[in-house]
């Protein structure tokens, strides 16, 4: 503790004027959360992927489509990193910018559940009279098992990536919509929330500064998890041919196509299967990670 | 304490429980506070006890509109705020503050001590310059703490400081009637001791008014001027400092008193002597028992205890009670007694 407020101290004393450093207590979170090390792992583990994803346009020859008949069903190593598959298209290509797509897909469904899971759940939360409504009709949504209602959406929709995103979107807002709320249900009846009120603070100002600061916890550990999620069942509708339209490739569509030469060509379903696999253990890890630095109950069990 | 600051007329709070769902029964209602009549008088420190659960940190936020009253009115400087809208209510909010018992649930962990007392000045629109920060410095040595404190967070502060915090908080608006609800309990002795000197040294200066909820008989005694005894939603005895202990009329406040431990063991043979027991529970506020709610734990329940509810009523110079024992037309000649 003497150490953490030495710096500001000193620097009040010296310069009264000046805007001193202030230390938020997010950064001793921070560094908690890199001495935790499933976090580093999953960090790392995703941060390959993602890396991939990002760089895809300089680390592969442009189009993953090119065709090269001559080479088909290459083995990985020597010319071809990952190998070659039936009409003779880089693998390594493909899954990078299958990569690409998985990652942005993931993205876009934790920003629309950032922005709407939040929104829903922070009304439900904090006015009770909406509580009822929201909540009965995010019961009713919840009630589908999640791959089925997405794959019903999009069998509706048609196959498309926005279709994907939008999906996935509708399948698992009404869960971070819950966990937003929960905590909201907790936070509105903390006595700093009551202070606020009896200080004469608005609605705004109170979810504001008061409610979501605090219900960010549980949420960033949800949508982390929320990722693997949503890059797990992005592979499960591409395979059933519900997601991108080849040739784009995806590591879903690559496994489908690859499944007809399973026995002779297996790197072609194994090599997506594995990057897959990497995706979500790594997402994972770094969820469990953040659950045990950010979430108080399981804190407090340590 | 020449007129009151702030006023309860048959003040209640029924709070229904698990109606209101779409597929549910309307369910049951407890009666928090039922039918409460307080008169605060400016610049005194009314002490208010009871068991918890007797409805009385309910009374102190209905006091200051924290929750809304199901019935009856609050009076604040004589004007009746129980239906002001909200605007006008924001206005009324500089005038009374709250103090609140647990010193780390009631500061924002993700806030700067410097915000957290800037706040209520920032929502009556004072702007957060340079100024404003002055007067938040001014603020926080008046309340005994460092003014570098400003640019730390709520995690490195001790209990009794972080509740010196939410007592700066508090005085930021200059309010003139704060509710102090069990602002020491949670804290340990020596830091009870000075946060109540603490209390009691802004109350001089600044000239604030007390309602000081606890269930600790001897800080009450320490701070109060008067001291009003709730039990079960209801105010059963009210009166001078010194008349409420030394001569209680209630048997209800008779047994809180002889409950509370005697430093002298002079002093403990007497009051074993006098001890007065009050067996079993306080019956659920969801299910009041008729006539008197003390009858069923009362050792001198009389007939008509069980059947009529006693008005409180003055016995004595500013001593009011609500008991059939000291009203001459039902006293009994076995408890003669009570008549002190």
């Amino acid at each position: 503790m003497s150490e953490t407020g030495a710096l500001p101290l000193e620097a009040t004393l010296a310069a009264p004027e000046a805007e001193p450093r202030r230390r938020h207590p997010a950064w001793a979170t921070l560094r908690r959360l890199f001495r935790h090390r499933l976090f580093v792992t999953g960090l790392v583990l995703f941060g390959i992927i993602a890396f991939m994803a990002a760089a895809a346009p300089w680390i592969t020859d442009a189009n993953p489509n090119r065709l090269s008949m001559r080479n088909k069903f290459q083995p990985p190593g020597g010319d071809w990193v990952f190998g070659t598959d039936n009409f003779g298209r880089s693998l390594w290509s493909r899954v990078v910018w299958g990569a690409q797509l998985s990652v942005m897909i993931g993205l876009s469904v934790v920003a629309l559940n950032a922005v709407f899971g939040t929104l829903i759940g922070a009304l439900a939360g904090y006015f009770r009279r909406l509580d009822n409504i929201l909540m009965r009709v995010n019961d009713a949504l919840m009630a589908f098992p999640a791959i089925l209602l997405a794959i019903g959406v999009t069998a509706m929709l048609g196959p498309s990536t926005f279709n994907v995103i939008l999906a996935l979107g509708i399948v698992y807002i009404p869960r971070t919509a819950r966990i937003v709320r929960a905590s909201v249900i907790v936070l509105r009846e903390m006595e700093y929330v009551q202070a606020a009120v009896a200080a004469g603070a608005g609605h705004w100002r109170i979810l504001r500064h008061h409610i979501l600061p605090n219900a960010m916890a549980p949420m960033i550990v949800q949508l982390s998890f929320l990722f693997a999620y949503a890059v797990l069942s992005e592979a499960t509708l591409s395979f059933l041919g519900l997601g991108a339209v080849p040739p784009t490739p995806t590591w879903g569509n690559i496994m489908a196509e690859g499944r007809d030469f399973m026995r002779d060509a297996p790197w072609i379903i194994a090599i997506p299967g594995v990057t897959l696999m990497i995706t979500v253990l790594g997402l994972n890890m770094l969820g469990d990670g953040l659950r045990d630095v950010l979430d108080p109950r399981l804190r407090i069990q340590q | 304490m020449t007129r009151p600051l702030v006023e309860a007329a048959a003040l209640s709070k029924h709070f229904t429980l698990g109606g209101g769902g779409l597929f549910r029964r309307p369910g049951e209602t407890l009666r928090a506070v039922d039918g409460v009549d307080l008169r605060i008088m400016e610049g005194e420190t009314l002490g208010l006890v009871g068991e918890s659960g007797c409805g009385k940190s309910t009374l102190g936020r209905l006091l200051i509109r924290l929750i809304e009253a199901s019935d009856g009115q609050v009076l604040f400087d004589g004007a009746d705020i129980t239906g002001l809208p909200p605007a006008k209510l924001r206005s009324l909010r500089r005038a009374m503050q709250i103090i609140f018992q647990d010193p780390y649930g009631a500061l924002n962990p993700r806030m700067a001590v410097e915000d957290i007392v800037m706040e209520p000045m920032v929502i009556h629109g004072a702007k957060p310059d340079a100024a404003a920060r002055q007067r938040v410095a001014a603020m926080l040595e008046l309340v005994g703490l460092p003014r570098q404190a400003a640019l730390r967070f709520p995690h490195e502060f001790s209990g009794g400081q972080r509740q010196r915090i939410g007592i700066a908080r508090a005085l930021v608006l200059r309010p003139r009637f704060i509710v102090c609800d069990e602002a020491v309990s949670a804290l340990d002795v020596s830091v009870q001791a000075q946060i109540v000197n603490l209390l009691q040294d802004l109350q001089r200066e600044m000239g604030l008014t007390y309602l000081f909820i606890a269930h600790d008989l001897s800080v009450v005694r320490h701070i109060s001027d008067r001291v009003a005894v709730m039990y079960l939603g209801r105010v059963v005895e009210i009166a001078p400092k010194a008349a409420i202990y030394d001569a209680p009329m209630h048997p209800y406040t008779r047994a809180l008193i002889a409950a509370v431990p005697a430093p002298h063991p002079a002093g403990r043979a007497a009051r074993r002597a006098a001890r007065l027991r009050v067996e079993g529970e306080m019956p659920s506020a969801l299910n009041l028992p008729p006539g008197c709610r003390f009858h069923t734990r009362c050792p001198h329940a009389m007939a008509v205890c069980r059947s009529v509810s006693p008005p409180l009523r003055e016995y004595a110079p500013g001593h009011s009670t609500a008991c059939h024992l000291h009203d001459p037309q039902h006293r009994p000649a076995a408890t003669e007694e009570f008549a002190a």
